[in-house]
C-alpha cells in the first residue's frame, strides 16, 4: 500500500514528522503543506544571532545560516511552499489550499503550530513588531538602529532573549510587563526577581505590573501609553505576549477538542479522528512524567520528540500494524541566552508549588544557580542558571526518574 | 559514518552529549569532545545528538 501521508505546517515539527515517517518505515508519498515561503528553519537564533547580526545579509543569507539540513530520506517529500490550508476533513481525507485546490490523503500530521498574540489597542500600526517567522526578522531589522528606543511588551523567554539582543546592539530597552517580574512564571517569583535585579544592573528597563493601554504618534508609533496613566517614547515596539494556535482550518470536524490546540491522546493520536496524529506546540498531551493532564508544551525540544512518537502511532494507524505501547513521556526542556546568562530547563517548573534555590547566590547568578521545583513534595522540574554542562545528563536523568 | 560539528557554531549547550554520550561528551571545561569516526552501530542516537543541537552545529555523513 502507498498511503499519501498530508503534513499541515512547514516548520521544525512538519520538517521531523516527515524524517520520522520515513524512519517508521512509511514509503508512500509525503506531501508538506506550508504558508512559509521558505524550507523549514530553525527559528531561536531569530532572536539573538541572526537580530544582533551587524552586516547587511539578505534574506536568502539570513535563510541559509539556519535552515534545517534535508536527510536523504526526505529528499522525495514534495514542499508546498507558500500554500497555506484553509479547511480540511478528515473524516473524507480531502483538505482544501488557499489556492483553491483539493488534495486527497490517507494519513494526516497536524503540526501548523503558533503564531503570535497580537495586543488589541487603539493607535498606529506601523513600527508594532512581532518575531516568530524569518520574515518578521527581515522587518524588524529593517528598521531597528542603535540608539533607538525599544519598548518591549512581555517579559517572557522570547521577550527577554529580543531585550537583551537588542541591548547588546545599542538600543535603549524597556520591558513591559502586566503580572510580576520577567518569566515568574516559569522561574518563580524569587529567581525571576533575581534576574530583573541582573539585567537592571546591565541597563534594561523593567516596568512591571503595567500594561499597554494604547499606541500614540502619527504614521508610526511613537508613543507608547501605560494602563497606569504614565507613558514611553518609543522609536519601536516588539510585542511578545504569548501564541495563539493554528486550529482554524480544523474548525470543521466537530469530533476534535480544539479548544486549546489539538488534543491528542498519549500516542499523539488526534482524539476525535482516526488517522490523524498531531506534532509540536500545537498538540495538548497527557504526559505521564507528571500527571494525565493534556498540555500543550511551547519548547524547541518538543517537535522532535513528538514527531517521532506521532510517526510511529500515523505508521501503524494507516498499515495495520502494531503501535508502541510504551507510555509516552518526554522530558520537556528548553534554554534560553540571555547577555551573560544561560538558563537550561528540564521537566515543567510551571507546575511547581515549591521552589527551592539549591546552589548559588541569587545576586551572583553568573557564578551558577540551581533552582529546583516541587509540586506535592515531589520533584517536577529544575532551572539551571550558568552551571557547567557537564552536569546537565544527571539533572535530566532526574526528571527522567519521574517516569511511572 | 562520519561526523563534524561546527565548531564555529557549536555553543557547549550539551544536548548532544546527552543523546549520545559514547560520541559526544563535555569536558571538565565544559567544552565539547567527540569522535569523529562512530561505529554504524550508533547511528540512530548519532542523529537524534544532531537533531537536538539548539544550532544544528552537528553534520553526519555516510
Amino acid at each position: 500500500m502507498s498511503a499519501h501521508v498530508a503534513v499541515v505546517g512547514g516548520s521544525l515539527a512538519g520538517l521531523r514528522a516527515a524524517e520520522q515517517l520515513r524512519s517508521a518505515g512509511h514509503e508512500g508519498p509525503i506531501t508538506v503543506f506550508s504558508e512559509e515561503a521558505h524550507l523549514p528553519y530553525n527559528r531561536p537564533p531569530l532572536s539573538k544571532e541572526l537580530l544582533a547580526d551587524e552586516g547587511e545579509p539578505t534574506a536568502d543569507d539570513l535563510h541559509a545560516r539556519v535552515a534545517f539540513r534535508r536527510r536523504k530520506s526526505t529528499e522525495d517529500v514534495d514542499f508546498q511552499l507558500g500554500v497555506g490550508v484553509e479547511q480540511a476533513d478528515l473524516a473524507a481525507g480531502t483538505l482544501q489550499t488557499y489556492d483553491g485546490q483539493t488534495h486527497e490523503f490517507d494519513g494526516l500530521v497536524v503540526a501548523t503550530g503558533l503564531r503570535p498574540r497580537r495586543l488589541r489597542v487603539t493607535g498606529p500600526e506601523e513600527g508594532r513588531h512581532v518575531l516568530r517567522t524569518l520574515e518578521d526578522l527581515i522587518r524588524l531589522r529593517g528598521q531597528v538602529r542603535p540608539g533607538q528606543d525599544v519598548v518591549v511588551v512581555g517579559a517572557g523567554f522570547i521577550g527577554c532573549e529580543t531585550a537583551a539582543t537588542l541591548l547588546k546592539k545599542g538600543c535603549s530597552v524597556t520591558l513591559v510587563e502586566p503580572t510580576g517580574a520577567p518569566m515568574n512564571r516559569v522561574l518563580g517569583v524569587e529567581l525571576a526577581d533575581a534576574v530583573q535585579r541582573h539585567h537592571e544592573a546591565a541597563g534594561m528597563r523593567f516596568v512591571i505590573d503595567d500594561g499597554v493601554h494604547g499606541y500614540g504618534g502619527g504614521d508610526a508609533v511613537a508613543e507608547v501609553q501605560l494602563a497606569s496613566g504614565g507613558s514611553l517614547t518609543v522609536d519601536l515596539v516588539i510585542e511578545s505576549v504569548g501564541s495563539v494556535p493554528n486550529v482554524e482550518w480544523l474548525e470543521g470536524n466537530t469530533s476534535l477538542d480544539l479548544s486549546d490546540g489539538v488534543l491528542t491522546d498519549n500516542s499523539m493520536g488526534v482524539v476525535g479522528a482516526d488517522r490523524a496524529v498531531a506534532v509540536g506546540d500545537i498538540a495538548r498531551f497527557p504526559n505521564p512524567l507528571f500527571d494525565d493532564v493534556p498540555r500543550r508544551v511551547e519548547h524547541w525540544s518538543i517537535p522532535t520528540d513528538t514527531a517521532k512518537r506521532a510517526a510511529q502511532s500515523l505508521q501503524a494507524m494507516l498499515s495495520g500494524g502494531q503501535a508502541p505501547d510504551a507510555p509516552f513521556a518526554p522530558i520537556p526542556s528548553f534554554w534560553s541566552d540571555q547577555l551573560d546568562l544561560r538558563f537550561q530547563s528540564f521537566g515543567s517548573p510551571s507546575l511547581a508549588d515549591e521552589i527551592r534555590i539549591d546552589e548559588g547566590n541569587l545576586d551572583a547568578l553568573t557564578d551558577g544557580v540551581l533552582a529546583t521545583y516541587l509540586r506535592d513534595g515531589r520533584l517536577v522540574g529544575s532551572v539551571a542558571v550558568n552551571l557547567d554542562p557537564a552536569r546537565q545528563r544527571r539533572l535530566r536523568d532526574d526528571i527522567a526518574a519521574l517516569a511511572p | 559514518m562520519h561526523v563534524t560539528v561546527d565548531m564555529n557554531l557549536c555553543q557547549d549547550h550539551g544536548q548532544c552529549a546527552i543523546a549520545s554520550p559514547a560520541v559526544f561528551q563535555m569536558n571538565d571545561d565544559g567544552k565539547l569532545e567527540y569522535n569523529g569516526n562512530p561505529d554504524d552501530s550508533l547511528r540512530d542516537e548519532v542523529e537524534e545528538a544532531a537533531d537536538v543541537c539548539p544550532v544544528q552545529a552537528i553534520l553526519v555523513e555516510d
